[in-house]
């Protein structure tokens, strides 16, 4: 053996990955309270409320938030904490180690996977005994399964974002971008209570369609799963796309 | 266990060029590294040492010529698991512990050695558990050297190894490599400060303008080069011309005070001696491998 086994190197990137993250409380804690903060203030007094579609309105909105709690790892996860680790030139102290490219960015992605399933279980939980929903477990593990799986075109987002921009302004650029995305997704609230030209762009964007996943679980009107899929996969190309290009484009200025 | 012939070199540059842009930084060196050599790769800044390191662990592609490290491409991730590599410019978290990303570096290579024995070789005991935010630049600067050999590498490239250390670190760092060449690993660094290369390596090169200019072990780069330096005072300004013709490097002439370095003090004297000039404080001392590089480098100078 010539090299060292793959799997326990990955499962050791991932734990040193998740360590850093936890350490930062900037990330953790905004994305383990931010959604939480954000139903009580948003979700909560609609929570006992029903929707004409007979789905608890309470159930509809903390599957939202947790929709934006995902998006809110991927986001800044990947978009800060890449820009980050360039600007930090941690990049060029791994470039010259046997570790894989593929290792680094599936720990990344595995990482990201944990702090959002950390970040949306305790976020239902929360919702569910505070907003005294009634809606089944496995209602739930069908939302939390989709929004992970779903999340792709997510990280692609925060990847195009973090080779794409400098430390210093990537916590602005998620935010310019996500916060309006998720708002004009309905994420924040349904898409029928937001301004009409809201209303026309939002069926466009990644996040609706992201939405979708979760609202259809519920039994929420939504539009056929393969359509969002279809968006998703869509929208994943198109951000890879640009991540791969800013990463190439830095490649060729650092390492050429 | 080791599937290359003992013959295959650690690094292999042939006819190697890199230019950024226009500027051509590495202008063609040849070169090979066999396994236990301890070499410095010396020369001032801009030289092109940290070039010539990075084409050789694959951080840089070469723009003509070929490397190979174990006789592979050094971008192979088999080749990078028998190197260590300590670089100039990098960065690292602040988050973790030295403990922590040493023992994560560890699980990149095949044969790591146990954390504790990586940070002991780089004193960096005392600071295995802090925050690596809370380091000082020589702490770092160790933190990398542990994170270059905790995988038990064959080969290590350290460039500018010491910069940033205070003379306990250096001198501890230096017994370091010393323990490393001893148990048969091949260590590359570049430097700039002669001594550090003259008290590690068996072997300089020496790198000005992208090419090599010498390639020896100290005491024979010693004796090649202008071996002494001759330093003497004058009461009258030195007659025009009195050193043409003569065999010296690195002549300085000011308020009186003449030096330069020159193999032949002896023949060197008696032509000033016979060309009318006046000297005083005569001082000829063998010269030290400062001296030596200077008359490497600006060989051109005097002729």
């Amino acid at each position: 053996m010539t090299t060292a086994p793959i799997l326990p190197m990955l499962l050791a990137q991932t734990r040193s990955d998740f360590r850093m993250r936890w350490r930062v409380p900037a990330f953790s804690l905004t994305s383990l309270i931010l959604p939480i903060l954000f139903f009580t203030f948003f979700g909560l007094p609609f929570a006992r409320n029903t929707l004409p579609s007979g789905v608890s309105e309470g159930a509809y909105l903390l599957a939202s938030f947790a929709a934006y709690a995902v998006g809110n790892v991927m986001v800044y996860g990947f978009g800060i904490g890449v820009a980050v680790e360039r600007g930090q030139k941690i990049d060029l102290l791994l470039r010259a180690t046997p570790l894989p490219a593929g290792v680094a960015i599936a720990a990344k992605v595995l990482t990201a996977l944990i702090f959002s399933l950390i970040s949306i279980s305790a976020l239902i939980v929360y919702g569910v005994i505070a907003g005294g929903i009634h809606q089944g477990v496995a209602t739930w593990v069908n939302v939390i399964v989709r929004l992970l799986v779903g999340s792709l075109p997510l990280v692609g987002l925060g990847f195009a974002i973090g080779y794409s921009v400098g430390p210093n302004a990537a916590p602005a650029v998620a935010n310019l971008v996500y916060l309006p995305l998720a708002f004009a997704s309905g994420l924040f609230m349904p898409m029928s209570q937001l301004p009409g030209f809201v209303q026309r762009i939002g069926p466009y964007l990644p996040v609706y369609h992201y939405g979708q996943l979760a609202w259809s679980a519920l039994g929420a009107p939504a539009e056929p799963l393969v359509v969002s899929l279809a968006w998703l996969a869509g929208y994943t190309a198109l951000f890879m796309a640009i991540a791969l290009r800013a990463y190439r484009r830095e490649e060729s200025r650092k390492f050429a | 266990m080791d599937p290359l012939p003992a013959t295959t070199p650690v690094v292999e540059m042939d006819a190697v060029t890199k230019r950024y842009g226009a500027v051509e930084a590495v202008r063609g060196i040849s070169l090979r590294i066999d396994a236990g050599e301890v070499v410095a790769m010396l020369g001032p800044n801009g030289a092109g040492k940290t070039t010539s390191v990075g084409l050789m662990v694959g951080l840089r592609a070469p723009s003509s010529g070929a490397v190979r490290l174990f006789g592979l491409p050094p971008t192979d991730r088999r080749a990078r698991s028998r190197a260590g590599v300590m670089l100039q410019e990098s960065g690292t978290t602040g988050v973790l512990t030295p403990r922590e990303i040493v023992a994560l570096f560890g699980h990149y290579y095949p044969a790591p050695m146990p954390p504790a024995q990586a940070l002991a070789l780089a004193g960096l005991t005392d600071k295995a558990d802090a925050r690596i935010g809370t380091l000082s630049g020589g702490q770092r600067q160790r933190l990398y050297f542990a994170l270059a050999v905790c995988g038990n590498p064959d080969v290590l490239f350290l460039d500018e190894p010491t910069v940033a250390m205070d003379v306990e670190a250096r001198r501890a760092f230096v017994a370091s490599v010393h323990t490393l060449a001893a148990e048969g690993k091949t260590v590359v660094f570049t430097t700039h400060y002669l001594r550090e290369a003259e008290e590690m390596a068996r072997r300089i090169v020496v790198i000005d303008h992208g090419v090599v200019i010498a390639d020896a072990a100290p005491r024979e780069l010693m004796a090649r080069v202008a071996a002494k330096r001759v330093a003497f005072s004058v009461a009258d300004a030195l007659p025009g011309g009195a050193f043409e013709g003569l065999a010296v490097t690195a002549l300085e002439s000011s308020n009186g005070h003449v030096r330069f370095l020159t193999n032949e003090p002896e023949a060197v004297l008696r032509a000033l001696f016979a060309r009318g000039v006046e000297l005083r404080d005569l001082e000829v001392a063998g010269a030290d491998l400062e001296d030596a590089f200077l008359s490497l480098t600006r060989r051109g100078d005097a002729a």
